[in-house]
């Protein structure tokens, strides 16, 4: 089901069937162009079919942006190990709820991806890495995926293909860090999520130690649609060095929250003036979180002439990351944001590194100390100093994701921390407070 | 060897092999980047983030612990950045660090420490409130207090990946993550220690040490241990006449860092408080304490009566004392008392093996082969548990060279977990199961045969001609139980053609005087002579010395100097440690009985360099370098068929048995050997 | 132990979901269902899963511990789970949270003395653009008031 009204704004190719009359169902898939894409790409070459995905520009929607068609052609395909493809439903960045909307409405767009995917590098199976607290997706893709093999899109001889292919959901049961590929497949292998050391990467040593295709429920969800239409076609909706469409999630203070496809640059201030209906209550932006909770945040001024693509926002030294928009206004306590967002990682820090186990809990208590009224000037830039001395040191990119946020709130509202100093309760809160009551 | 790769560190051009990791190419180079988690020959962690260093036209720091080297690769170890990384990895490490050094255990030799005084920061910046977590037993002998653990998981790895045990895990996630043991609460495992010295910080303490000394008030002294016949060498800590600990943080010694549970704990048999302190003399059917002359004069006295009659002697030798001792104490019954009865408890058929091998050269293993040679073949042994040295040199070799283990064993063992083909051999003919093997074990490149005491007398000539038919280099290893068990017999304490052996003389009757230096024949066995006048030398009064006439308190080997010779055949270094009162050397004890009897011009000086100089000369194959064992190192004996006499007697072979937690003796007196759970739970 | 027909199948399809020796793969999935089963993890279903994968207890008393789901105490009938990360923060999580501590007289990871509602600070559960959301059990909610929390916590008790 869907949770919040369309936007004419929205150019639905991953969401295209969203709306339609059981829309999850095999019959609904097929009556829509379903498996069209997989019939194509038996036709096609592995090399064709990677090519094409290359000339979409696909950029991985997890949060890293890496290309996927480049990715894929990282795989040994003569390798005489069995080969693996793993989606990456982890879904569990700040801000961040759309492979949720992708399996619960169109499943089998999740399974065709899959497929081409195998196709594409000679793997024969595939799990899809869901986590824990998404069990009612869980039951879904375990219907669709029985539904398919049931007619014949799943097991032996698909289509009389002679092409093989199983596939599996794989349950997390709550663990942040399994977002990481190669903490997934740890995850996947009964293991701690703990992430590998790498090189090397999981397209040569992935899930049980052979070669496997990783990425984002999104990006393979955008394959049928980039075989189906070309990749060229796909290329065209976004922007150079980016193809298609990313569904974006809009959450915090704003009118219309939701999860929107957008194309890749589309303006930022258009995104929340009319696609999210603007500020709620009429009240100012003030600061911007472009991705998820990793990403350093923008205020309000950097918003401006800003548009939704991973150049852009590499410009502004922040990312695109998973499409976790969040829209803070002018009453927003800063130095809460910070360490609600610290908190965060602190708590889900898998504490195999110094810098990340430590940083984030240091942080955690120095913020919280601070926020109480019990800061020092001092601290202000203790807390940016640490967040830098974890910045770039970590086993794994989690310490980045907990240093980002909090550098570029200590950089960009060093004045609220300031305004903390009096020793007197959360002046943004009380602000708030007034607001709400 | 493979192109070397060229690269610069620091300025310095070096040359390294291709996969050489940048750390160890640093090394090498004379430059040491710090670390807490890499430690060589473990699985690689980057956990700790020490070790970061630049590289050029890299854009993040790199941990040289998992870089290998690239030709033309630029590395700077030294700069402000680095600096500033580790500085700051260091605040990070001791923000939750309960900095309780005065009282901490590893003061003084702690890498946390000597870190933190290198790199590290003046001041704290860290006012939070520490996380803490109250200090865990987890057995007699290990204790775990989680805030001074720095997660660096090589306690972890040594038990998994080092002992093959898997006793030791990490529970929890982020800033509460920590170590825990097997059974929830407590651990069962091998209570090696290993986990407790390779801790780089306080976290892992050992309850034998802990609160007892600071490191800096303790002499070192480099011995070998007392206990099982692998020869380890056991770095004693003593202070004030007393040992504090035993471990071998300096890798000396073939062991390396290793060290079983005898090797680290099971010292402290020397001051038990039944340690016999004074000599006895049966007084109206009573153990009396008399003076060591009275004792000395009354034994040469008897010893010469018996002599000038022409009575029957009857000696037996031990498998802990020193190769001189051994070598006097035969000396001594063959050159002054006229006997040939000398034997001791024999529990491996090494004499078998030296015959079966007249003749070749280069076919007796050192315990480095266990480590380096492409296949090894357990046949009949538990090694984890009896040799527990050799079963870690064949899981490192399997480790780090992939070797290829056969095991041949009744039940199932350690080395199974290793191991390319186990075979169970229900029925004790080995060669059947052999024989299955024959085809795999001829396509290695060559092999060590490490064989238990079910292989003995002709069965040892059979296994040497199956090695010898495989048609590859073959290195054999004939296993023996205990310290210097391979000592007494080549240093010929074995009866001489037509001597009585070890039952034979307990069943004899007719003796005039039975002699038992370390050993404790009557444990199981009955003295039918029971006239005989019975010296017994040891350090515990026995079943074997209460039938004594007269008990002489020995020293045990932590108390003297000498050598010993270990499994395979390593000759190495005994020091002394301390002294107990009371108690003499068995070389001295033999040497006074010689003198009160007026054969010192016969017997020579009884000081162990001097009677080392006559062994060199005259056992074969121990004309060894004297430095390299005056050095504390191991030197190959090169027996070809020394001076053993071949008796055929395989039914003599019996070995003990004995499991980590048991030692003979030895292991009836040792406190931390009798108090750990594992001891109740072995065989 | 003895399991559930259901979860005993389970198991077994789960056992036979992954390659060849690969079947500690199962134990993740395996704790957490049969979690919902049992209640939470007990020390007999952290043998009998290690039996069942063929590792040691302790291998899978490393994992348990590290997943945030898995819970060794036994949880309410009803577990709800409030989110308060930063999206449902700013649109009223927190106050949501508080509000249920209140109302049920407990706190995080606590049950109420009837066994029946336990309650749990969650992070991100992924409902951010429909925050400030909740789950009860697995069940999402979304866009909470106090006021739904309150109709919500009396459905559960009628449910009984």
């Amino acid at each position: 089901m869907l949770y919040n009204e369309p936007s004419p704004h929205e150019v639905k190719v991953l969401t295209r069937r969203f709306g339609l009359e059981n829309s999850a169902s095999l019959d609904t898939y097929l009556a829509t162009d379903g498996f069209k894409a997989f019939k194509k790409a038996l036709e096609m070459t592995p090399e064709q079919i990677i090519e094409e995905v290359k000339i979409s520009n696909l950029r991985g929607r997890g949060g890293a942006g890496f290309p996927a068609g480049l990715k894929w052609s990282f795989v040994p395909r003569n390798s005489p190990k069995p080969k693996y493809i793993v989606v990456n439903a982890d879904e569990s960045e700040p801000g961040t709820c759309k492979d949720r909307l992708l399996m619960e409405n169109d499943p089998h767009q999740l399974i065709e991806g899959v497929l081409i995917a195998g196709l594409a590098v000679d793997a024969h199976a595939g799990y899809i890495y869901i986590r824990g607290e998404y069990r009612y997706l869980i039951e879904i893709m375990d219907r669709a995926i029985a539904e398919a093999y049931s007619c014949g899109y799943l097991g032996k001889n698909i289509l009389g293909s002679n092409f093989h292919f199983d596939l599996y959901t794989h349950t997390g049961a709550g663990a942040y860090e399994c977002g990481e590929e190669s903490a997934l497949l740890e995850s996947l292998e009964g293991k701690r999520g703990v992430p590998r050391i790498r090189p090397p990467f999981p397209a040569v040593v992935g899930a049980f130690q052979c070669p496997t295709v990783l990425n984002n429920v999104e990006t393979y969800c955008a394959v049928p649609a980039i075989i189906r239409d070309g990749g060229a076609a796909f290329a065209a909706l976004g922007v150079p060095k980016a193809g298609g469409t990313k569904l974006t999630c809009l959450s915090g203070h704003i009118n219309k929250p939701g999860v929107y496809e957008l194309p890749l640059g589309f303006p930022v201030m258009k995104m929340i003036e009319e696609v999210g209906g603007g500020i709620r209550g009429g009240k100012k932006l003030k600061a911007f979180i472009p991705g998820g909770s990793s990403c350093p945040v923008l205020t309000a001024e950097e918003c401006q002439d800003l548009t939704m693509d991973y150049d852009a926002m590499a410009r502004k030294k922040t990312m695109l990351g998973s499409g976790g928009v969040v829209i803070m206004d002018e009453d927003t306590c800063m130095v809460r944001a910070a360490l609600r967002i610290m908190r965060f990682y602190a708590h889900e820090s898998c504490g195999w590194c110094i810098p990340c186990r430590e940083g984030t809990t240091w942080i955690r208590k120095l913020l919280q100390r601070f926020h109480d009224g019990m800061g020092q000037r001092s601290d202000i830039a203790l807390i940016g100093d640490l967040a830098k001395n974890m910045f770039g040191r970590t086993f794994c990119p989690l310490g980045d994701a907990a240093a980002m946020p909090t550098m570029s709130i200590v950089e960009k509202f060093y004045h609220e921390f300031e305004d903390h100093l009096d020793g007197k309760p959360c002046p943004y809160e009380k602000a708030r407070q007034l607001v709400m009551a | 060897m493979a192109d070397l790769v060229n690269l610069t560190i620091d300025g310095k051009p070096v040359q390294a092999p291709p996969g050489t990791l940048v750390i160890d190419a640093a090394k090498r180079a004379g430059i040491e980047v710090p670390a807490f988690c890499y430690y060589e020959g473990l699985s690689l962690q980057a956990a700790c983030r020490m070790c970061l260093v630049e590289v050029e036209k890299m854009p993040k720091l790199m941990t040289s612990c998992t870089l290998p080297v690239a030709e033309g690769m630029v590395v700077r170890t030294e700069t402000p950045t680095v600096a500033a990384a580790r500085k700051s990895m260091l605040e990070f490490l001791l923000a939750n660090h309960p900095l309780d050094c005065p009282v901490c255990d590893k003061g003084g030799e702690c890498e946390l420490q000597d870190m933190t005084f290198r790199y590290g920061a003046g001041e704290s910046r860290f006012s939070e409130n520490k996380v803490h977590k109250p200090e865990k037993q987890w057995s007699p002998v290990v204790f775990y207090d989680m805030p001074r653990c720095i997660l660096c998981y090589r306690c972890v790895r040594i038990c998994n990946e080092g002992m093959g045990v898997n006793a030791l895990g990490i529970v929890n996630r982020g800033v509460v993550s920590e170590i825990a043991p097997n059974k929830q609460d407590h651990l069962e495992c091998d209570e090696c220690g290993m986990c407790i010295d390779i801790c780089p910080v306080g976290a892992l303490t050992s309850g034998a040490y802990r609160y007892h000394t600071r490191p800096w008030e303790m002499e070192h002294v480099g011995t070998i241990c007392a206990h099982c016949a692998d020869g380890c060498k056991t770095t004693l800590g003593v202070r004030n006449n007393q040992i504090i600990r035993g471990n071998n943080r300096d890798r000396s010694g073939i062991n390396d860092e290793f060290l079983c549970v005898k090797g680290r704990y099971a010292f402290d048999f020397y001051n038990h408080p039944e340690r016999l302190q004074s000599p006895l003399l049966k007084v109206d059917g009573k153990l009396e304490p008399v003076s060591w002359s009275q004792a000395i004069e009354t034994v040469a006295k008897k010893f010469q009566q018996v002599r000038e009659a022409g009575g029957k002697f009857a000696v037996v030798g031990s498998n802990h004392t020193s190769n001189e001792e051994d070598f006097y104490l035969q000396k001594f019954g063959r050159q002054v008392l006229g006997t040939g009865n000398i034997d001791h408890h024999r529990t491996g058929d090494v004499p078998a093996l030296l015959d079966a091998l007249s003749g070749k050269t280069g076919k007796l293993a050192v315990s480095a082969d266990l480590y380096q040679r492409k296949a090894v073949l357990v046949v009949g042994a538990d090694l984890a548990l009896e040799h527990p040295f050799l079963s870690f040199q064949i899981r490192a070799n399997y480790r780090h060279h992939q070797a290829h283990v056969y095991v041949v064993t009744p039940r199932p063992v350690r080395e199974d977990a290793v191991a390319a083909v186990s075979l169970r051999d229900a029925c004790a003919d080995v060669f059947g199961p052999l024989e299955s093997l024959r085809a795999k074990l001829a396509a290695e490149p060559e092999l060590v045969i490490v064989f238990g005491d079910v292989v003995k007398g002709e069965a040892v000539r059979r296994l040497v001609d199956f090695g010898e038919s495989l048609g590859i280099p073959v290195k054999y290893v004939a296993l023996v139980d205990y310290s210097n068990s391979r000592g007494a017999v080549d240093m010929g304490l074995l009866p001489d053609a037509g001597g009585l052996a070890l039952p034979e003389m307990l069943a004899a009757g007719d003796l005039d005087a039975f002699w038992v230096v370390g050993a404790n024949p009557l444990k199981a066995g009955e003295l039918r002579s029971r006239s005989a006048f019975v010296v017994v030398q040891d350090m515990f009064l026995t079943e074997t010395a209460r039938a004594a006439d007269v008990v002489l308190p020995a020293a045990c080997a932590y108390e003297k100097n000498g050598t010993v010779t270990n499994v395979c055949g390593e000759v190495q270094k005994l020091k002394k440690a301390l002294g107990t009162m009371g108690t003499k050397p068995d070389l001295e004890i033999i040497g006074l009985i010689a003198r009160e009897m007026g054969a010192a011009p016969v017997m020579g000086p009884w000081t162990a360099e001097k009677v080392f100089d006559e062994i060199r000369r005259s056992v074969r194959g121990y004309d060894i370098p004297v430095p390299v064992v005056a050095a504390g190192g191991a030197a190959q004996t090169m027996p070809v068929n020394g001076r053993i006499p071949l008796d055929g007697r395989p039914d003599l072979i019996r070995s003990a048995r004995d499991s980590l937690f048991t030692s003979g003796t030895l292991g009836r007196y040792s406190k931390v050997l009798n108090s750990v759970v594992e001891s109740r739970n072995n065989r | 132990m003895t399991l559930s027909a259901e979860l005993e199948a389970r198991f077994d399809k789960l056992l036979k979901s992954y390659p060849p020796g690969r079947q500690r793969s199962a134990m993740i999935p395996m704790l957490l269902y049969a979690q919902d089963e049992l209640g939470s993890v007990t020390p007999e279903l952290v043998e009998e899963v290690a039996r069942r994968v063929g590792v040691e207890p302790l291998q899978v008393e490393e994992v348990m511990s590290y997943y945030s789901m898995l819970h060794r105490k036994p949880l309410g009938r009803y577990h709800v789970q409030i989110c308060t990360n930063i999206s449902c923060l700013l649109t009223g999580g927190e106050e949501l949270w508080q509000h249920a501590c209140k109302k049920l007289g407990i706190g995080h990871k606590e049950v109420t003395a009837d066994g029946q509602v336990s309650l749990e600070e969650v992070e991100c559960i992924g409902a951010c653009s429909w925050a400030p959301a909740l789950q009860v059990n697995y069940a999402f909610h979304h866009q909470m008031t106090p006021e739904k929390l309150d109709r919500l916590l009396d459905s559960l008790r009628k449910a009984q």
